[in-house]
């Protein structure tokens, strides 16, 4: 469908740039199907539910991975009664805790933000977060509740709690049912009204900021751009100015909802270019995007590099497979500029890849496109952080896997640590007191955001968040809580290595890195699961769980007394050499540690526990 | 339901054998085994290839089955050529001794007439309690059997319950003294242990009864839950616990130590008796590597590397043999490395053990940590054979894996 949206150079005055701040649930994608419904963009015929979140495992965990946007037509009335044509770009941002990066990309390309509330359920920690984010972007926030059609919505109530965050009045939180399209068209007309125009010099150099990236096999890599500065058109060349790198343009274009090629970009314009690289690296979220020739020299501001915050060891459970998730993870890494990975062998799971990742979240959905989309079966090590550690030498470690633990006298570790906001009904605000402190936490503060409603800001160690901790809230919270978490530098603390051995041997894969008051929790849990994973053996095998040569706990896994067929006589034979050979296959897929046969099913029962992470917290 | 054939190829119609499996027959101890397929009743935990007369109807008859079996003893002498006279025979079931003392009696006229018996042969039966008397060992012994093997399993009749054992618990014992009577000087009483509810004064008591029965050899099978049994099914069901290995490991120690102290001692995992004489040459013949024809339907043949396996159905058997036919149903033809996994896993049951020299130089070194880890007699191993000790016996299986490449 073609609308005056279409031609592009629009100017600036009759643009409004905008994204919605909203939790997993809250019905961000709905309300976003609905606008391209009312602003014609999309037939009711075509309309796919959820138009926005392409990925699969996206609309299965309801969260939006890689942000999305459309440029819509909207005809506001004006003061003076007559019809206005405004181009409205509609920024999707991604929707977890470990893409706050790039959270804060697509809220740079915006001015206004509409945070849009369950009024059934409340503002959630990571909504608060993000609204945090996009307020300190000196966003115009436009407060909206969403869900009034369902009967246990309580508008009042969280119109006050909305006010009360923001600092606004309650009558000013619109009222919409984005399933039923009740307030949707208002609400356009409020984002016209309220959110300001994108302002920019349209005659100096060009300057667009890269707010997603994302690879597509036949295209190529599509780059997301916002232009602040000056115009992109597809006949000159750009170039990268984090890199230096220069890329001729093959197509400039928006997207409505489906790409459309265009002349070019101005001023405040939102739209895609594609220049035919193959790697989302050479085109990297943040990086302002200028022209070869009489280019800028400044760039806008908050560009970083990714940075891995979580490491973890990903092996095929079938050996044979490590070639294709090389190539799995080759592939993925086109799309994800936050991927690292290196080979790594493991004496207990074989050759595998050593992986850094964003956060938990971006581990598990790497492992579930790797599982899904490549048709692996794979195996991940228990997540670790990034560790410094200072031998008493003098020595400076950077440890991202706890065999790279140093051996010798070490002086100081420091990890890296969380500001955490979580939020609540009230009376859970002892158990996850309690649960904070137990994972070292330190109460930052805590408010009532409503009567019922807390939220508690801590600091913790990201290590304590990683392992298991999602789980531990939920079930103390019968998963009313919601948490979000941001980087808050690094600190001190008395780590130490906890290795677990199998008849003197250590197993590398259940070594971990933990605080020395853990150590022996962690020993005694993992020596006990290992106690009923591993099959008997023809002798004694002891399991330890040692510091250094010093051991913690220890479990025996008694000898197994009979493996003996009773009869064995003229027509046995055959059966039994038969039998034989298959036992002898399945040896074959034994590891083995020192003299210890494990099968791959206790390594796999023994890492992927309920305490591995929290499979479902996208739906928190 | 009788258990299943193993799969392997073909058997060619005329049961011809491959030249080179008939090198060097009768250098080799020969033996003839004879499968009588019938059972008054079926026991629950039972899988072999035994009918009752309901199952078989009018299909097939003792009559019929015996027909059958002289057709497949002539077609095994013109198969081997020049056969030897048979070393051992072995009539098994089933239960033959339902057949009575004169069918018996014709069974064993039957091989005489297509092999002959060597003069020393060793001619075993094997008979149910209840289907004994001295009249019948007298008769069995007139006609040329010289080793009788009674099903005992049990002195308690709570275990011959759970069984479906029809005898009462002292009738094994004096069928056993009955035969001494009737002139047999080899008799052996199997045990079954580790029946569920079987307590270890119940096997106890067994022993007791097998040692006061004065039999010179024993053979104890802890209880195997056949898939496909009634046994199997009671135990899915969750009526009966599966029994436990460690409670097995700890009954066959028993059995052990009792019969030892009583002088018998084990010569293969199952099997005890009171001297080298004592021991069953046919079986010693299987775990040898020794040349075989197994008679009768569902019978098991091994002829110089070439096993094969007849169809199993009484009625089937006949038919075969009646057009002229073999009644093999499959065959395998072993390679080398297949020969020398199974002399591996049987020799290594044996007392006798397996020589080192036929292990390789990966199995030799674990023989060496088996021996380490309490499985293989030390001192015999630095005399060049793998024996097992006792806790070895229990563990046979596990250590055939580490020892074969």
């Amino acid at each position: 469908m073609s609308t005056f949206a279409d031609t592009t150079f629009t100017p600036p005055e009759r643009i409004r740039n905008f994204c919605i701040i909203a939790h997993i649930d809250h019905g961000k994608s709905t309300l976003a199907d609905r606008m391209l419904q009312l602003t014609g963009v999309v037939d009711e015929r075509a309309m796919r539910a959820q138009y926005l979140d392409r990925m699969d495992i996206e609309r299965e965990r309801g969260i939006t991975i890689k942000a999305q946007n459309v440029r819509l037509p909207w005809v506001a009335r004006d003061e003076s009664g007559s019809d206005v044509e405004y181009v409205l770009h509609l920024i999707d941002t991604p929707g977890h805790v470990d893409f706050t990066y790039e959270v804060s990309r697509s809220l740079a390309a915006c001015e206004g933000a509409i945070l849009l509330v369950d009024a059934a359920q409340g503002i959630e920690a990571q909504t608060l977060a993000n609204l945090y984010l996009a307020m300190e972007n000196d966003l115009t926030i436009v407060p909206v509740l969403n869900k009034i059609d369902l009967p246990a919505a309580d508008p009042d109530k969280y119109a006050a709690e909305l006010a009360h965050i923001i600092g606004c009045d309650p009558d000013d939180v619109l009222r919409v049912s984005a399933k039923t399209g009740v307030g949707v068209r208002e609400l356009l007309d409020e984002v016209v009204r309220q959110v300001p125009p994108p302002t920019g010099d349209a005659e100096a150099p060009a300057r667009a900021m890269i707010f997603d990236s994302v690879y597509d096999t036949y295209r190529g890599v599509i780059t997301y751009i916002r232009v602040v500065d000056g115009r992109i058109t597809p006949r000159e060349r750009i170039k990268m100015m984090s890199t230096g790198a220069t890329h001729e343009l093959l197509e400039v274009g928006i997207i409505s909802p489906e790409p459309k090629p265009c002349d070019g970009l101005g001023v405040g314009e939102v739209g895609y270019l594609i220049t035919g690289v193959k790697d989302v690296r050479q085109s990297r979220v943040g990086d302002t995007v200028t022209a070869e020739r009489k280019g800028a020299t400044e760039p806008l501001g908050g560009y970083r590099d990714p940075k891995p915050m979580v490491y973890a060891g990903l092996y095929p459970v079938d050996g044979s497979d490590y070639p294709e998730l090389r190539e799995a993870l080759d592939k993925l890494r086109l799309n994800d500029a936050a991927l690292t990975y290196e080979p790594e062998t493991s004496a207990a799971l074989g050759f595998g890849f050593r992986c850094g990742f964003l956060g938990l979240l971006h581990l598990e959905i790497t492992r579930d496109r790797l599982e899904r989309e490549f048709g692996l079966d794979l195996i991940s090590t228990a997540p670790n952080v990034v560790y410094r550690v200072v031998m008493d030498d003098g020595t400076d470690l950077v440890v991202t896997n706890p065999s790279d633990w140093p051996e010798g006298k070490i002086g100081e570790v420091h990890e890296p640590i969380v500001r955490c906001t979580i939020i609540a009904p009230s009376d859970f605000v002892g158990a996850i007191m309690e649960l904070c402190q137990s994972r070292r936490g330190q109460l930052g503060g805590m408010d009532y955001l409503s009567e019922d409603r807390v939220e508690l800001r801590y600091t913790m160690p990201l290590a304590e968040i990683i392992f298991d901790f999602f789980d531990a809230l939920k079930s103390r919270t019968r998963g009313y809580a919601s948490l979000d978490y941001e980087e808050a530098g690094t600190q001190t603390a008395n780590l130490v290595k906890v290795d677990i051995l199998l008849q003197g041997e250590a197993v590398d894969a259940f070594s971990a890195i933990v605080h020395r008051d853990s150590a022996y929790a962690y020993g005694t849990k993992m020596a006990s699961k290992l106690r009923e994973l591993i099959p008997r053996q023809q002798f004694e095998v002891p399991i330890q769980a040692a510091i250094g040569s010093r051991v913690i706990a220890r479990e025996t896994i008694r000898a197994l007394r009979k493996d003996v067929l009773a009869k064995c006589y003229g027509g046995d034979i055959s059966r039994k050499r038969k039998l034989l050979e298959k036992q002898k296959e399945g040896k074959k897929r034994m590891k083995t540690i020192g003299r210890v046969e494990v099968p791959q099913e206790a390594f796999v029962a023994a890492l992927s526990t309920d305490e591995a992470g929290d499979k479902a917290k996208g739906k928190k | 339901m009788p258990s299943t054939l193993p799969p392997g190829d073909p058997a060619p119609p005329d049961g011809v054998l491959p030249a080179a499996a008939l090198d060097g027959l009768g250098n080799r101890p020969f033996g003839v085994y004879v499968h009588v397929p019938f059972c008054a009743t079926r026991c629950g935990y039972c899988d072999f290839n035994t009918y009752t007369p309901g199952e078989l109807g009018s299909s097939a008859s003792p009559q019929s089955w015996l027909e059958g079996l002289r057709r497949e003893l002539d077609l095994a002498a013109r198969v081997l050529g020049s056969a030897p006279p048979a070393d051992t025979v072995f009539v098994g079931g089933g239960t033959p001794s339902l057949l009575g003392a004169d069918g018996l009696g014709d069974v064993l006229d039957a091989v005489r007439s297509a092999f002959g018996l060597a003069s020393d042969a060793e001619v075993t039966t094997e008979a149910n309690p209840e289907s004994t008397s001295p009249a019948f060992f007298s008769a069995i012994r007139e006609a040329g059997y010289t080793r009788v093997s009674l099903g005992m399993q049990s002195a308690a009749p709570h275990v011959l319950a759970v069984l479906d054992r029809r005898h009462t618990p002292g009738r094994a014992v004096t069928a056993a003294r009955e035969a001494a009577a009737a002139g047999f000087a080899h008799v052996n009483l199997d045990l079954i242990y580790g029946t569920p509810g079987e307590t270890e004064d119940d096997l106890r008591a067994s022993l007791d009864a097998v040692l006061a029965a004065g039999v010179d050899h024993v053979s104890a099978y802890s209880l195997i839950v056949e898939e496909g049994t009634a046994l199997a099914r009671r135990v899915h069901r969750g009526e009966l616990p599966a029994p436990d290995d460690d409670v097995l490991a700890d009954r066959y120690e028993l059995v052990d130590d009792t019969l030892t102290a009583a002088g018998l001692g084990w010569y293969e995992v199952s099997n005890w008796a009171s001297s080298t004489a004592a021991r069953c040459r046919h079986n010693l013949g299987y775990w040898l590597g020794g040349d075989w024809w197994g008679a009768g339907p569902g019978a098991h043949s091994h002829v110089g590397g070439v096993r094969w396996w007849n169809v199993k159905h009484p009625a089937r058997y006949a038919g075969l043999l009646a057009e002229g036919l073999s009644p093999a149903a499959g065959r395998e033809v072993l390679t080398e490395a297949e020969r020398h996994e199974e002399r591996v896993l049987l020799e290594l049951r044996l007392a006798e053990g397996l020589p080192l020299a036929a292990l390789d130089a990966d199995g030799a070194a674990e023989a060496r940590r088996a021996a380490g880890d309490g499985l293989l007699d030390p001192g015999a191993l630095a005399a060049g054979r793998c024996v097992l000790t006792r806790p070895g016996r229990l563990l046979a299986d596990a250590l055939v894996r580490r020892l074969l490449p």
